[in-house]
């Protein structure tokens, strides 16, 4: 599949703590192609660790997209049919202004002088690239974990603008435990001395750290089934324990390596900043109840959880359908079973894909 | 309506392979607000929408119908029919359709009257437990009955309040509602004469008594 890979600049972006980041660029993909109403738009959001490429084979890595399994011709997001958008979030490493970005007042990339960010900074940001591509109103807004909330912000901060939303794996707003994990994985990076106040660019990023806020990670998107599954006590390269430190189990190695890979595409600042976005969000804030922050909205929605998510529980997307349920929007929702956990959006997309293209065909029909 | 021949008004035509769901199909006027429970894998509501123009929400507790429901493009949500109900606004349905699960819920009595808070209207269809084969399989064989449409063994049955056409009308006098319409089908004939021993299904278009539309605690 053809994918485009193109980067927006715009002048300012007013955020909500109050600062304006001056300019700001978006790096973002789009597949199949928009149809002359520009009614077939879809908006994929992606989660935390995720980038702008989220379909077809990347000329610059060879790797696919990571919803390859999910965009394309035929499959859930149909690019036979609709046009498919992805960017990348604010305060991200990969290709959108972050900390990393140079700071054109000083010359120096931003550090931890970058401002704090929120989920609905970064949907400000996307729906000036919407509005700058001529897209009146998105078909959809889609996507799992961080990607969610986005389209959840999406659909009362712009229900105009969104015809449907489809919030995956995730919450109204973010839980003590997911703010523990999240703070976890910034400790980490923050004990780290190479981190030095965030000041490492041009000299060795803090990668011990990140690698271990990465580990802390991949534990909560995973399953105890899954692991057992996938690992469960086997030995990596040996047959008996080492009795020593090094790599025992196929679990460490696994960890290990997805630790240090993680090191070479995530920049650590981005990890602090887009945590925290997401330890913020919390649609009910000032608005009393679950239903009153989402009485905006205008979409339908298809909300989607898994079964073995424990990071995600379903009660968080159950509360969130009920929610509108009681303030009659139309929602459909499925709890699908699946032994992934959280990765489960991700990796085990069979009925996920199936839900998707029907709701989005009929969204469609509706609308035309 | 033309003029027809007893015989043939009588017959009640399939809907999506069940005579009930042509009579369900029949009361809900076009443009309807639906709330169907225990819908299945949606196909009332698809038929409904598609040649009503109803704007209809459906109910399931089973995941797998309710993918198939979403698939097709029918806006399920995923959840025991009493919980649901309990989320819902007074009054904001037209029609509230429980087709052939009353005598599956654990609260007959208070699913009803939650049918009748969030719905002007219900639409309640159940099978006749006291039809004449029903009598006829329990007093010869001595055991619990198993007909065409009670074919479980007691022990596999989802069937756990079974009700009569009189229970039913009994409980209607009972709770003041009022009952606007009454079907009563055998096969695919409807049934005039002691529908209590005759009919095999029963469907029953009721109202909440006026001013009680919010009576239920």
């Amino acid at each position: 599949m053809i994918s485009e890979s193109c980067t927006a600049r715009f002048d300012a972006l007013p955020l909500d703590c109050g600062a304006t980041l001056a300019p700001v660029e978006v790096a973002y993909e789009t597949y199949g192609e928009l149809n002359a109403a520009r009614s077939n738009a879809i908006l994929v959001l992606h989660a935390f660790s995720g980038d702008a490429h989220a379909a077809g084979i990347s000329p610059e890595t060879g790797k696919p997209g990571w919803w390859d399994n999910m965009i394309g011709p035929g499959k859930g997001f149909d690019t036979n049919r609709y046009f498919v958008l992805c960017s990348n979030v604010l305060g991200g490493c990969r290709g959108t202004t972050g900390p990393a970005s140079i700071n054109p007042a000083t010359g120096c990339p931003y550090a931890m002088s970058f401002p704090v960010i929120t989920i609905g900074d970064m949907v400000r940001l996307q729906k000036m690239l919407i509005d700058s591509l001529g897209i009146r109103r998105l078909l959809a807004v889609a996507g799992g974990s961080m990607g969610g909330m986005q389209a959840l912000q999406w659909a009362v901060d712009y229900p105009d603008a969104v015809a449907a939303a489809i919030p995956i794996a995730s919450t109204v707003r973010h839980s003590a435990q997911q703010i523990a994990f999240n703070e976890v994985g910034r400790q980490a990076i923050m004990a780290d001395p190479d981190w030095r106040g965030g000041n490492y660019y041009g000299g060795p990023p803090p990668a011990r750290g990140l690698a271990v806020a990465r580990m802390v990670g991949h534990i909560t998107y995973m399953s105890d089934d899954s692991m057992r599954e996938k690992f469960g006590r086997r030995l990596r390269g040996k047959e008996n324990f080492g009795f020593d430190f090094d790599v025992d189990f196929e679990v460490e190695s696994y960890l290990r390596y997805r630790g240090s890979q993680f090191v070479n595409r995530f920049d650590a600042n981005s990890y602090l900043y887009i945590t925290k976005a997401m330890d913020y969000f919390d649609l009910t804030a000032g608005r009393g109840s679950i239903a009153a922050a989402l009485d905006p909205a205008q979409a339908r929605f298809l909300v989607i959880s898994f079964s073995s998510d424990w990071l995600y529980p379903s009660y968080q997307s159950q509360e969130m359908v009920r929610a509108l349920r009681s303030r009659n929007h139309d929602v459909a929702y499925v709890e699908l079973e699946s032994n992934y956990g959280h990765d489960s959006f991700l990796v085990d997309v069979a009925e996920q894909s199936a839900l998707v293209a029907g709701f989005l065909a009929s969204t469609f029909e509706k609308l035309a | 309506m033309s003029p027809k021949t007893a015989r043939e008004s009588r017959f009640v035509p399939d809907l999506l392979g069940r005579s009930d769901y042509a009579i369900i199909g029949e009361i809900v006027e076009p443009g309807a607000r639906v709330l169907d429970l225990g819908c299945g894998e949606g196909e009332l509501l698809e038929w409904l929408a598609a040649n009503k123009n109803v704007a209809g929400r459906g109910v399931e507790i089973s995941g797998a119908s309710v993918q198939r429901a979403i698939a097709r493009g029918v806006s399920v949500f995923q959840c025991d029919i009493e919980e649901a109900l309990a989320d819902y606004p007074d009054g904001i349905f037209d029609y509230v359709i429980l087709s052939q699960t009353l005598q599956e819920t654990r609260r007959p009595l208070h699913v009803l009257r939650e049918m009748l808070r969030v719905g002007r209207r219900a639409i309640v269809a159940f099978p006749n437990f006291g039809h004449w084969r029903v009598r006829l399989s329990m007093l010869t064989s001595g055991g619990a009955p198993r007909t065409r449409l009670f074919p479980y063994e007691w022990y596999e049955s989802p069937n756990i309040h079974f009700l009569t056409v009189h229970d039913f009308e009994n409980l209607a006098t009972a709770e003041k509602l009022a009952i606007e319409r009454r079907y009563f089908l055998s096969g695919h004939r409807k049934v005039t004469l002691l529908p209590n021993l005759l009919a095999e299904v029963a469907v029953f278009l009721v109202a909440a008594p006026a001013g009680a539309a919010t009576a239920n605690p």
